[in-house]
C-alpha cells in the first residue's frame, strides 16, 4: 500500500517534471494533505499549519531537481518537510516535536484546509516589478505561461525564469516572517 | 492565501529546469581545479627540483593524502547536497587522517628522534598556512555556490565539508611547491591550513546554504 502510494506519487512527479501541469497539481495536492496531517499534531492553529504546509510546498517546488527520478519520493518529501518544519517552529520559538520518524505511515488528513494568514498581496510586495507582473499574471489572473509571455511581451523562457525567481523570493519572504 | 491557490500557481511551473545537483557539483569541482591552478601557477609555481622530488616517497605521499581528502570530501558533499542525506558516508572523512597517522608513525620509526623537531617545524610553515587558504578560497566559493542549488539540510556541516574539499584541492597544488615533505610537517601544517578553510566553509555555509 505504502509502496503503491509512493510509486503513484513518483509517477506524478516524473510526469510533472516532463511538463504535465495537471499531474503536478495532483502531486502537490496529495503531498499537501500528508503534510497537513504531519504538522497538525504540533501546530497551535489551522493558519499556522497552513503556513508550514505552504512553506514546505514552495521548498519542494524550488528543490524538485534534487529528487532522482528512480528513487522513492516520500523519503525525499519527508526530509524536506522535516527541515522546513524544524525551521518554522524554531522561528516561532518552539522546538519541533513532531514525530517525523516515519512519514510514510502518515495518512493524508481528510479535513479541509484553513486558509493561511498570509496574504498573496504582501508576498508579492517582495518582488521586483517584472517578477510581480509575471507572478500576478500566472497566479492571480490565471493566465498560462504562453499567454503571459504574449501579454507582457516576453519569451516563454523569460517568463519561466522570472516566475521561478519570483517564487524563490516569496519563499525567502515566508522564511523571514 | 489558500493552499489550493498556491498549488495551482506552482503547477504552472511544472517542468523542471536547469542542471541536476550532481552536474552542478561536477562543474564546480572542475572550476575549482582551474581556479586553484590559476592562483598556484600565478603566485607560486612548482619547486625547482620537482623531477627529483617525484622519486621520493615522502613527496608523493603528500599528493596521495590530498587526493584522498578531496575524493572522500566530494563523496560526502554529494550526499549532503540532497535533503535525505544520511550521515553514514561521513566516516569516509577519516581516511586521509588515518593515512597521515600511519605515515607519521612510519616517519617516527624511520628517522632518529633528534631530527623530529626540525622536520615537524619545517621551513615553510607560515607559507603553508597562508597559501593553502589562498589557493582554496575561490574553489570554496564555487563549491558553496553549487551547493546552493542542492538542498542540504545541514548547512554548517555541508559548508565545512566543502572547505575540506577546497582544502584537499589546494593542498594538491601547494604540495608541488612546498619543500617540506615530512609527514610530521604535513600532518601538522597542512592539516591546520585545511582546517582554516573548513572553518570558513562552516561559517559561510551556515548562512548561505539555508533555504
Amino acid at each position: 500500500m505504502k509502496g503503491a502510494d509512493d510509486a503513484e506519487l513518483a509517477g506524478l512527479l516524473r510526469a510533472a517534471m516532463a511538463g504535465d501541469e495537471a499531474a503536478y497539481a495532483r502531486f502537490l495536492a496529495a503531498v499537501a494533505a500528508r503534510l497537513r496531517a504531519m504538522v497538525r499534531r504540533q501546530a497551535h492553529d489551522g493558519a499556522e499549519v497552513e503556513d508550514i504546509v505552504q512553506e514546505t510546498l514552495l521548498a519542494i517546488h524550488l528543490k524538485r531537481h534534487t529528487w532522482r527520478r528512480d528513487e522513492p519520493v516520500l523519503p525525499w518529501v519527508h526530509a524536506i518537510a522535516r527541515y522546513k518544519a524544524i525551521d518554522a517552529f524554531r522561528r516561532r520559538g518552539r522546538k519541533c516535536e513532531i514525530d517525523i520518524a516515519d512519514f510514510s505511515e502518515t495518512l493524508p488528513a481528510p479535513e479541509a484546509e484553513t486558509a493561511s494568514a498570509r496574504d498573496i498581496g504582501r508576498a508579492l510586495e517582495a518582488l521586483s516589478p517584472a517578477q510581480r507582473a509575471v507572478v500576478t499574471s500566472l497566479s492571480v489572473q490565471g493566465r498560462s505561461i504562453a499567454e503571459t509571455a504574449s501579454v507582457l511581451g516576453m519569451t516563454d523562457t523569460a517568463v519561466r525564469v522570472a516566475f521561478h525567481r519570483g517564487l524563490a523570493a516569496i519563499a525567502r519572504r515566508f522564511g523571514a516572517d | 492565501m489558500k493552499t489550493d491557490d498556491l498549488i495551482a500557481t506552482l503547477a504552472r511551473d511544472a517542468r523542471a529546469a536547469g542542471p541536476s545537483v550532481s552536474a552542478a557539483l561536477a562543474a564546480a569541482v572542475a572550476a575549482a581545479f582551474v581556479l586553484a591552478a590559476v592562483v598556484f601557477f600565478g603566485v607560486l609555481g612548482p619547486r625547482p627540483d620537482i623531477a627529483a622530488a617525484l622519486a621520493t616517497i615522502r613527496f608523493d605521499l603528500k599528493f596521495v593524502v590530498a587526493a584522498a581528502l578531496a575524493l572522500t570530501a566530494l563523496a560526502c558533499l554529494a550526499a549532503l547536497s540532497r535533503p535525505q542525506a544520511q550521515s553514514g558516508r561521513l566516516g569516509l572523512l577519516a581516511l586521509a587522517p588515518a593515512m597521515l597517522a600511519l605515515a607519521v608513525a612510519g616517519e617516527m620509526a624511520a628517522v632518529p628522534q633528534a631530527e623530529w623537531q626540525a622536520r615537524w617545524i619545517g621551513t615553510n610553515n607560515v607559507l603553508c598556512l597562508l597559501c593553502i587558504p589562498t589557493i582554496g578560497i575561490a574553489p570554496l566559493a564555487v563549491l558553496l555556490a553549487a551547493m546552493r542549488r542542492g538542498a542540504p539540510t545541514r548547512p554548517r556541516l555541508s559548508g565545512a565539508v566543502a572547505g575540506l574539499l577546497a582544502g584537499g584541492i589546494a593542498a594538491l597544488f601547494y604540495a608541488a611547491h612546498c619543500t617540506d615533505d615530512s609527514p610530521l610537517f604535513v600532518a601538522t601544517w597542512y592539516s591546520l591550513a585545511v582546517m582554516i578553510l573548513a572553518g570558513i566553509g562552516a561559517l559561510v555555509g551556515g548562512r548561505v546554504l539555508r533555504w
